[in-house]
Order: C-alpha cells, then structure tokens, then sequence
C-alpha cells in the first residue's frame, strides 16, 4: 500500500454539518408512503384470499451489462448501502452482487448487540449516529427489525476497572450518548441470578449501562434493507462471484463474475471477512488487515432469565437473551489467522467458565448451537471506509467484531462517501490513509496485534 | 486444532500462544518510512497456507515456525524458528582436571 490519499486529507479538517435522516422530514416520510406493504390491512386481506397477494421482498435480479454503482457483497453494509444511495442520494442504478445467498456472511452470524458505548470521539460520533439511524429504522423501512433497546451492562471487577468504565461513561454523555453508573445493590435489583461474587475470583464493583443499547433481529436487518433497496430499483443479484476486476489503466471500471462482466462508473467493495481475498483479484497484495474466527453459541430456550445484555470484564463474555428464550453469547476471537468460519474448543472453555463464574444457575442449561464468523481485525480495531484504494474504487472493510451496530451509519456513510466522492466528516476520519499518517483510532491501546482488539 | 511441537510432540491448541505472521521480514535500517509503516501495519493475510509463529507457552515455552492452512486449520509443518546451538554434554565436575 501507497501511503497517502491526498482527496481525503484535505477534507478531514472540515466539518460538513448533518442532519439525522428522519429528522430532515423527507427519507422517512417518503420511505413510509412508497413502501406501505406490511399492514394490519394487507394480512387481513391476504389471511381471507389464502396469501397470493405478496410480492417477494427483493427480485431474482438478472445481471444487466452496466450500472452506475456495484457494490460487492450483500450483507448488511452492502445493502444498507444501496438502500442509502437510492433513499438519501437518488443513485438507483445499482447492482449488489452476493457471491453465496443473501445475508449468509456475518450479518446473520453475529450477537445481534447494538450499542455506541466508546471512549474515543470518532468512535463515539460514528456509533452514535448509527444508534440514532437504529431507532427510526424499522420506521425507515417500513420492515420490523425487532430492534428491543434493552441496555448494555459492563460489569467492572476492581475499583480501577470502575473508574476507566466512570471515564468512558462520561466520554459518552459529553458526545450525546447515554450513559450510568450502576453500584452492586443496584446491579443485583437490575440483573437477577447474577453472582456479585463472582465466584469470589472476580467480586463486582459496579457496571457501566448504556440504557438506550440493545439487541435488534439480524436477518431483518438484511432482508428490510434488500427489501428497501429492491423497490427503489436496485438489482440485488445472489450467487454471484467475483472473480476479478476490469481495469482501463489504472482505473477500475467494473468486475468479472461468476455470471459474467459487469461495467460500472463506481465499484464499491463491502465484503469485511473476505476483504483480503477480494481486493488480492485487484492487485492489492498486503492491507492493514487480518483475517480471525470469532464464535458465537445458543443455549437452548428457557423462560425469561435476562432483560438486557451483560458483559464480564474479568475476561471477556456478552450474554443476552433471544425472544424465542434461547441465550446468546460469545467471547473473545479465537486469536490465529482463520477463514474457516468454524473455531476451536479452548476458547469455548475459557467462555463457559466464564458464563458460569457470573451465573452459576445456569450450569444445567445444554448448548443448542455454535458457529463462526470470519472478521477483518484492522490494525487499529476501527473500521476503513474510504475512496480507494484504486481509481474508481470504494472500500468499507476492518470491522473487527464490531460490524453489526455499525450497519446502519456504515451504509449511510459508505453511500455518502460514494455519492459525493467525498468521505462525510463522520467518516473522514476512518481512512485507510490513517496508519500512514500516525492518526489510528485504537479504542483499546492495543497497537499493530489484531488478535487483541 | 493440535500442533506437533519439535520437542514435546502432538498437543493440545490451548497450551500454545499465537505470535503472528512469521512472512514478515524487517526492512533494511536505511529503509524509507513508508516501508517501516508498511511492515509495521500491512499483512498478506491468506487464504490457504501461512506461515506463522507460535510459541509453546504453556509447554516446552520454544518459538516454533508453522504452516498453517487458514481454510482448514490443517497444520503441514511446525519447526523450532532457530535450531538449538550444540549442547555440550562433558560434566561440570571434569572441567577443572585437564
């Protein structure tokens, strides 16, 4: 890699201001008119006439030769950013192109958590305003993403874990996120069947909640977004791999796929898990990234036992618990270089401890299932969403397990960043110039090792 | 996922730590920045076979050098990253009669 994108050097000094999309009026309002599929009405109506008069939610789109946009990759950035191109900035040529089914990769493989509790103002300003895009989005979409704001709850273990957790707290509330301290009295009325104890190991001090955090449904986010994206008239097109890009000098003017040659003005890569692979068929041989499994697992489904998400700072666990009553969690990556999507036993053992350190009521509750996911661990732990790195190319990748909470911000961003050739100032400041230039956003102090962040 | 240490033979992931990618190699000290941020920041990341260090911590505690497939976890090699300097066997006592 070249250091250096001067275009977008320039531009992270100046501030363009913004408006969240609902409350300019238009998006939404227009969103709801064009799109009044679902209604108590129409399942009325459909449930008297044997349920012939839906539409699928996108077409079996067919390749056509040319398009204004194609974005590599139909998963949750990828959609949600040709949903944002046609919504907010009026580009409806545009293709999506999936090399497996819509929806298989990480958008389907993840914890489902949403959240903006970060320390760092670019980190803040981004999450946030995802988290503002959150909660008008089933409304956005007309499409019920289930999205339940529960809270997140960081247990903190040592009075120095409490006062960095006091610290991020206020980080939030000073950049418009919510934030509050809760003590062990409060944790204990907030969170029952938690050990306070710990085990005695790990004693908890006090938390950290982010009430406005949450969980929302991780299929509906992909098929409200495709949905979304398929009535404004953008091709969403499955099965279809890339296998290499059109060049014309040094500007790339579309791809070679599994379906044929697609030109195109604009090729927009979203595909994190498989960022190296992609951008290899380019000629980009070495990124500032890695590839790492990180496993996720189901229990089977008991009563209601947890109202919100709560994470163990002693080492590293989130819990919540689906509406069908199964619980879900998940813990560190597995740590080697992975494309397997599948991971090893000792991370599932220091997990399970874990989990049971916090809430030893559950050591009778059988696993259900386990899978895994394949993510781009960036060098820093934040996301890259830029022009380039080639002529006539867009990348959004580096989401490290962080990727679901991001989608919609990350698709309003990457639309933005395609639309106008000019990163907005929430993302300006995630360039993959930046571990060029000295500026990283690493959230976590943990420098150039992937495996850590 | 075992690894074939030189010295204990086949054991366990868990008592082995992940070090990295082992295809990294320094650039010269006269070298430009750019090339320092580049070995600093960029990694190949493959999918297929990568060479990677590892040590075995919680084992023989050597650094072993391993190739590794990234789509299947199948490890075809593992070797110590130096080869042990010769080991003398004389004992200490005979030392101080010749």
């Amino acid at each position: 890699m070249k250091p250096g994108n001067k275009r977008q050097t320039r531009r992270n000094s100046h501030f363009t201001p913004f408006v969240p999309a609902l409350l300019s009026g238009t998006t939404g309002i227009r969103a709801a008119r064009e799109m009044k599929e679902y209604s108590a009405l129409k399942v009325l109506t459909n449930t008297l006439t044997g349920n012939r008069g839906w539409k699928p939610a996108w077409r079996k789109a067919e390749p056509k030769p040319s398009y204004d946009v194609i974005i590599i990759g139909g998963g949750g950035h990828g959609l949600a950013t040709a949903y944002y191109l046609a919504a907010n900035h009026g580009i409806t040529n545009v293709a999506v192109l999936e090399k497996g089914y819509l929806g298989s990769g990480n958008i389907g493989r993840n914890t489902t958590i949403v959240r903006s509790n970060y320390l760092l103002p670019q980190n803040i300003r981004f999450y946030e305003y995802s988290m503002k895009l959150w909660e008008s989005l089933s409304h956005e979409l007309n499409y019920n993403v289930m999205f339940s704001q529960r809270g997140i709850l960081n247990l903190a273990h040592s009075p120095a874990q409490l006062d960095d957790y006091i610290r991020r707290g206020n980080a939030m509330r000073l950049s418009g996120a919510d934030g509050k301290v809760l003590y062990p009295d409060e944790i204990a009325r907030f969170v029952p069947g938690l050990d306070l104890g710990g085990s005695q190991r790990f004693p908890v001090v006090g938390g950290l909640l982010q009430p406005r955090a949450g969980t929302a449904r991780h299929d509906a986010v992909a098929w409200g977004y495709a949905r979304g994206a398929d009535r404004h008239g953008v091709d969403i097109i499955e099965n279809c791999e890339v296998t290499g890009f059109l060049r014309d000098g040094g500007r790339v003017t579309g791809v070679q796929t599994s379906r044929g040659e697609i030109r195109a003005a604009k090729t927009a890569v979203a595909v994190a898990g498989s960022t190296s692979r992609v951008l290899k068929l380019a000629g980009i041989d070495r990124l500032p990234i890695e590839s790492h499994v990180l496993q996720a697992f189901v229990s089977e489904s008991i009563k209601p036992f947890v109202d919100t998400v709560v994470t163990f700072g002693g080492g590293h666990l989130y819990m919540s618990q689906s509406d069908k009553g199964g619980l879900v969690f998940g813990s560190d990556l597995d740590g080697y270089n992975s494309y397997a999507q599948r991971g090893n036993l000792p991370v599932i053992h220091d997990l399970m401890s874990e989990l049971l350190a916090l809430f030893p009521g559950l050591d009778r509750i059988r696993l259900l299932r386990s899978w895994g996911g394949v993510m781009d661990m960036s060098m820093d732990g934040s996301p890259i969403i830029t022009i380039g790195p080639l002529d006539g190319m867009y990348l959004n990748c580096g989401w490290c397990y962080g990727g679901f909470k991001a989608t919609p911000a990350s698709g309003w961003c990457f639309a933005w960043t395609i639309a106008k050739d000019e990163p907005h100032a929430i993302n300006a400041p995630f360039g993959l110039d930046r571990f060029y230039r000295g500026m990283l956003i690493d959230e976590k102090g943990q420098g150039p090792t992937p495996r850590l962040h | 996922m075992r690894i074939n240490c030189p010295h204990c033979g086949l054991r366990d992931l868990a008592e082995f730590t992940y070090q990295g990618d082992a295809s990294r190699a320094l650039p010269e000290l006269s070298a430009q920045t750019g090339s320092w941020n580049a070995h600093v920041y960029d990694r190949e990341n493959p999918a297929g076979l990568h060479r990677e260090h590892w040590q075995h911590s919680g084992g023989c505690r050597a650094h072993l050098r391993i190739e590794r497939d990234t789509l299947s976890h199948a490890v075809s090699e593992a070797v110590m990253v130096r080869p042990s300097p010769p080991v003398k066997n004389q004992p200490i006592r005979s030392r101080g009669r010749k």
